[in-house]
């Protein structure tokens, strides 16, 4: 008879998976899945969380069982489970919520009210401190236009301004999300490059303007 | 045609000031995950032992989700396990 699932190590988990799963180690693998994910998605579904649950477990298993290549021990073997089976429920779950959002175009900022409306909301004791940190939301809508590509304004603006998840974004982009990431990286790290150059300040500096005091 | 709110520009600023050439993706932040959050559960400073993967958690909000529910999901495990 097995060790019970408490006392399973990783080896034991792998031995009873593989090359061909035991099925009682399966139903264990289950219902720690089925759980773990009840617990997680409690609060993020209205309608049937049984059977969604259950189609979840059931795909995690199935990528489990073809990944276990892939498991490096660097956590409880269980956890390295829930993770895949976190993933994949969590993608759906967003897939589903998002599918019908549309990507916006942006257009510009116009100087001054809706900047200086930024403001109101956010007393500043210091008359400069205000006209600095104006002057420098200014500074980036107009560098968001004249140094970001479309591609990377769009990506930037729907994660920021509509709160798209980065792996339905990829999906909508023909990209993944390693390479979205890639993207939005490159475009932060050209404005602070920019915002730098043109104010003669160092990141730290401008960062210090937002800082509460 | 939408607007960029000046909320959004504020954030954009914060983000892109605070830009390191070294940040991590989404792929190696999920191969590390699992490690992150046991460290966390077992009274870890997981942020010390994984300084990126903190770091990419505060700018990802999609693998922040995928962190707390993990956490969630863990904690349940603990309770139906207890450790003797």
């Amino acid at each position: 008879m097995k060790s019970s699932l408490a006392e399973r190590t990783n080896q034991d988990w792998i031995n009873s998976l593989r090359p061909a799963p035991s099925p009682e180690a399966l139903e264990e693998l289950r219902a720690i899945l089925l759980r773990g994910l009840r617990a997680s998605l409690a609060s993020r579904v209205n309608g049937d969380l049984e059977t969604l649950t259950e189609d979840f477990a059931q795909e995690a298993l199935l990528k489990i069982l073809n990944s276990l290549d892939t498991f490096r021990g660097e956590s409880r073997f269980t956890t390295w489970a829930q993770k895949i089976a976190i993933h994949i429920a969590l993608s759906e779950l967003r897939r589903r919520r998002w599918r019908d959002v549309p990507l916006q175009t942006y257009t510009q900022s116009e100087d001054g009210e809706e900047l200086a409306s930024t403001l109101l909301t956010d007393p500043l004791p210091q008359p400069d401190r205000a006209a600095a940190q104006n002057e420098l939301l200014k500074t980036v809508n107009s560098l968001i236009f004249e140094e970001l590509t479309e591609r990377q304004r769009t990506a930037m603006l729907a994660i920021l301004q509509d709160g798209l998840p980065l792996s339905e974004l990829a999906e909508r982009m023909d990209t993944n999300p390693n390479a979205l990431y890639k993207l939005l990286h490159d475009a932060r790290q050209r404005l602070k490059q920019r915002l730098e150059e043109k104010t003669g300040l160092s990141a730290q500096e401008l960062l210090g303007l937002f800082e509460t005091q | 045609m939408a607007r960029i709110r000046s909320e959004t520009l504020k954030e954009l600023l914060k983000r892109s000031l605070s830009t390191r050439s070294d940040e991590l993706g989404c792929e190696t932040c999920y191969e590390k995950l699992d490690q992150f959050v046991e460290l966390e559960l077992d009274g870890k400073d997981a942020a010390q032992a994984l300084p990126m993967i903190k770091r990419h958690l505060e700018l990802c909000s999609g693998c922040t989700e995928e962190y707390k529910a993990l956490l969630i999901a863990l904690k349940q495990f603990e309770a139906d396990n207890p450790q003797p």
